[in-house]
């Protein structure tokens, strides 16, 4: 582990947060404590994706397949089996990172599109599957968790996992496995010839991203109380994409813009609709039916032209312009910058 | 027996649809390289303007279904060179994501300008059946199968026999040497979508009648058993993704018919899709597509 | 008047500089050839013609100065073989040439040049039909030219037409060259790595080196030269 420059920022930042994090139930209402319990359920499944696609480099349209398996596998064990809803989580987390593995080895023989294809399967089959047998799983209705959670407790349930998750995000891209993802996200023939098992490790990737997705699941019905199949429509897949992208591809640290952006941007599309018709004199009703789509939609748009590399490069840049000031402020500072590291943690 | 060809007429009549939409994905493919996940959406979008001037403008059918094709030509073109154009030298993830934003704004739009409600497009075609012999022939499937063949019979032809069709195959087969060909190659990359859009723009017309009500999920059904088509049929080739769109519908609907057990309407899609992850097991370009070969 | 001039061009590939300020000209009429080691250069300046990389400094085609986009440049007759033979693979033979002519708006004259072009080189008529990207390299290389010929071009660039291909169908390649600039007036600007081909069908040459013009003259000249004689012809 080397601690150089390119490593104290994000790791100042990741500090920050967790501090903010820590903080924040002091000064939130129990609403708000609430809706940031999902953030932090949306975090981890993010976080899942992103080991997925912005370190594998492997397209996944499916990810909330694998939630649905875990938050149905923490629902039918606490409601059917009298488990500690708390004690299902790695169960849930489990169960789906074995889901990941077992997609994984069919479907990595397919590359990029068809890939991508292949995984907006998941969520389709399984919502189908769930509807079908409604003994296990309620069907279409849905179905209740016993214990049904505060803002606060739900707010002190998901965040220290999320901070768990994170950490062990973070351990696992440090090391060999992270390196061989990059590797194949560069390029696949190139990992070949240095000796990386193309197929046991996209399948590794998809299986441990899987996993996370299912923790994700499990926080979010732990959450809500209440666990039903059309919430984890493709719609749900999209919008993590949607996140990942936002928060920055390739950065850990990005992804809890990511999660904000899910959570935060469609509760509060009427408002961003009126805060941008206002000036140009538009009077479009901003609470109509689809009005959240077309704004998060816009605004994905506007990411992926402006600030394709999302928060996360944004940042990265301001602090570039930051640094190149303190140095050229001394009058001659060294002439060619160096070119900062593409991807951290 | 009867029963059978039956199914298979009403299969070949869904599957038409998938072809058309499966079509429109295969021209933007082979031109961009690009999966437009925007498609479906597209095609939606198109259906609701073709309502809104049968419904609030009393315009009869087939003016309305022509000029909505030719809107969504423009339409499709426009967006290429103002959505994506622009990011053509983006990575294929971003180009990807804007198709997705695209997605999630249409079907966001229609939904504000048209409401979610549910909504009737009548068909234009008789929806009884024609006795032959035993078999009672579904009327609506064998139209809506002319309907498709006749544009896909039109695109060919233009591909094939016209310079203009020539020039858009040049440019995807190698966009820098037909530069130097003298081709503006971005203009025939707008034209490609436009095509597209507008094949979407029948799948949609023909498939909100086949649903007997539609709202702006509409199409989203339709979009997988087209992306299922286009790949089974080898995501370059356009015969592929006719021939697999037909044959998809096909087997569904005889799958349904001969297994209702198992087969619930819910079912059908993972089903089709089950079938299509294990064809690309074993032939991972598709029934007809050809293996790209990786020099390593 | 030369048909064409470069003055000073630079030209770079993103932030790697690859033309420091090349200029030569040609003249109608002519075959020029540019040599150089690989890298120095000689692809890049054809590019910087024909648009297909950005540059700065004076390009004057024809007294007026020369578009910078591909398209325009093929406009204005000037048709770039490129590196690789830039062949339409999976079309047809006939339609690569078809599409050699889609400038034109003269169709009983494009089909006329068809004619030729099947009689000049009988075994295109035969395998008009076929795939291009079946061919052989040498065909390629064949069709490429008679599909540059098909726009009926001022000036034709070749970019290393003989990579890749065997010296006997290299010698045929060039004296149909010959054959064109002598019997049409087919002005020629040809980069060849292979420099003892490419001074013996030109009549002058330009030696690239790092980007620049380190030589110039008459071809028969260079041959004699020294330094090519040691670096480039091999004796």
């Amino acid at each position: 582990m080397t601690l150089n420059r390119g490593f104290l920022v994000p790791a100042g930042l990741a500090l920050a947060g967790a501090l903010v994090i820590v903080l924040l139930p002091f000064w939130l209402e129990d609403t708000n404590e609430y809706r940031f319990a999902f953030v932090a359920a949306f975090f981890i499944a993010a976080l899942g994706l992103q080991i997925l696609t912005g370190y594998a480099g492997q397209i996944s349209l499916g990810h909330s397949g694998f939630m649905l398996i875990g938050a149905y596998v923490t629902t039918i064990l606490s409601v059917d089996h009298g488990w500690n809803d708390l004690a299902t989580i790695p169960l849930a987390g489990l169960v789906s990172a074995v889901a990941g593995f077992l997609f994984g080895f069919p479907a990595l023989r397919l590359r990029g599109v068809y890939l991508a294809l292949a995984t907006f399967a998941i969520p389709i089959a399984l919502i189908a599957l769930a509807k079908k047998y409604e003994g296990l799983t309620g069907g279409g209705g849905g179905k209740s968790l016993t214990r049904v959670l505060t803002g606060h407790e739900a707010y002190m349930t998901t965040w220290p996992i999320a901070g768990v998750m994170f950490v062990l995000a973070w351990l696992i891209l440090r090391g060999r496995l992270g390196r061989a993802f990059r590797t194949i996200r560069e390029s696949e023939i190139a990992a070949v010839s240095v000796g990386v098992n193309l197929t046991l490790t996209k399948t590794l990737a998809f299986g441990i991203s899987a996993g996370f997705a299912g923790i994700g699941g499990s926080l979010y019905a732990i959450t809500i109380g209440f666990v039903n199949p059309d919430t984890f429509l493709i719609a749900l897949s999209i919008l993590l994409l949607v996140g990942v992208i936002v928060g920055g591809l390739g950065s850990l640290v990005g992804v809890i813009f990511g999660a904000l952006f899910i959570e935060y941007v469609p509760l509060y599309a009427p408002e961003i609709l009126d805060w941008v018709q206002r000036p140009v004199g538009l009077n479009l009703d901003p609470k109509a039916a689809g009005a959240p789509a077309v704004v998060y939609g816009s605004i994905l748009l506007l990411v992926l032209y402006v600030a394709p590399n999302g928060v996360a490069g944004l940042l990265r840049s301001a602090i570039r312009i930051l640094r190149r000031r303190l140095y050229t402020s001394t009058g001659t500072g060294p002439p060619g910058q160096v070119v900062p590291k593409r991807r951290e943690a | 027996m009867t029963q059978f060809v039956q199914q298979v007429v009403a299969g070949l009549g869904d599957g038409a649809i998938y072809a058309s939409l499966a079509l429109a994905l295969v021209l933007i493919y082979r031109a961009t390289h690009v999966i437009n996940f925007a498609q479906g959406e597209m095609g939606m979008f198109s259906t609701y303007i073709a309502w809104s001037l049968i419904t609030n403008h009393g315009w009869s059918f087939w003016p309305a279904f022509f000029f909505t094709i030719l809107v969504s030509f423009l339409g499709g073109a426009a967006i290429q060179q103002t959505v994506i154009r622009p990011l053509s030298r983006a990575g294929e993830l971003t180009i990807v994501m804007a198709t997705i934003a695209l997605l999630v704004i249409l079907n966001g739009l229609a939904s504000w300008i048209w409401k979610p409600d549910e909504k009737l497009l009548l068909s234009p075609f008789p929806t009884g059946t024609w006795s032959v012999g035993d078999v009672q022939v579904p009327q609506q499937s064998v139209f809506n199968l002319l309907v498709v063949l006749v544009c896909v019979v039109l695109l060919w032809a233009f591909f094939r026999f016209t310079k203009m069709g020539l020039a858009l195959r040049s440019s995807a087969v190698n966009p820098t040497a037909s530069r130097l060909l003298g081709v503006r190659v971005t203009w025939m990359l707008a034209i490609g979508w436009g095509f597209a859009a507008a094949l979407s723009a029948v799948a949609g017309m023909l498939a909100a009648p086949a649903q007997f009500v539609f709202s702006p999920n509409f199409m989203q059904v339709v979009i997988i058993y087209a992306f299922a088509a286009a790949v089974l049929g080898g995501i370059e080739s356009p015969v592929g993704a006719v021939v697999g769109g037909l044959a998809l519908g096909v087997t569904i609907n005889l799958l349904g018919t001969y297994l209702p057990g198992q087969i619930t309407p819910d079912m059908r899609l993972p089903v089709a899709l089950a079938i299509l992850l294990a064809v690309l097991i074993f032939r991972p370009a598709g029934l007809l597509g050809r293996a790209v070969v990786r020099r390593v | 008047m030369p048909l064409l001039e470069l003055t000073d061009v630079h030209a770079r590939y993103g932030p790697v500089r690859a033309l420091h300020g090349v200029s030569l000209r040609v003249d109608e009429g002519e075959i020029v050839a540019l040599l150089g080691a690989n890298g120095a250069g000689k692809t890049t300046t054809l590019r910087a013609i024909s648009g297909m990389v950005a540059r700065e400094g004076g390009v004057v085609f024809d007294g007026k100065p020369l578009p910078r986009s591909p398209e325009g440049a093929a406009r204005l007759g000037i048709t770039h073989v490129p590196e690789g033979r830039g062949i339409l693979a999976e079309l047809t033979v006939r339609e690569n040439l078809q599409m050699g002519a889609y400038l034109r708006r003269d169709r009983k004259g494009v089909a006329a040049d068809l004619e030729q072009a099947y009689q000049e080189l009988p075994w295109l008529a035969e395998r008009s039909d076929q795939q291009a990207g079946t061919l052989s390299g040498g065909e390629q290389q064949m069709l490429a030219l008679e599909r540059a010929l098909m726009s009926r071009p001022r000036l034709l660039l070749l970019d290393e037409p003989s990579l890749g291909l065997a010296p006997l169908i290299v010698r045929e390649f060039f004296r149909l060259v010959r054959e064109l600039n002598e019997s049409r007036g087919l002005t020629v600007l040809v980069v060849e790595q292979n420099a003892n081909v490419a001074l013996d069908v030109s009549a002058r040459a330009y030696l690239i080196e790092v980007g620049r013009v380190a030589l110039e003259g008459e071809s028969a000249e260079l041959r004699e030269h020294e330094g090519v004689r040691k670096s480039y012809l091999g004796y």
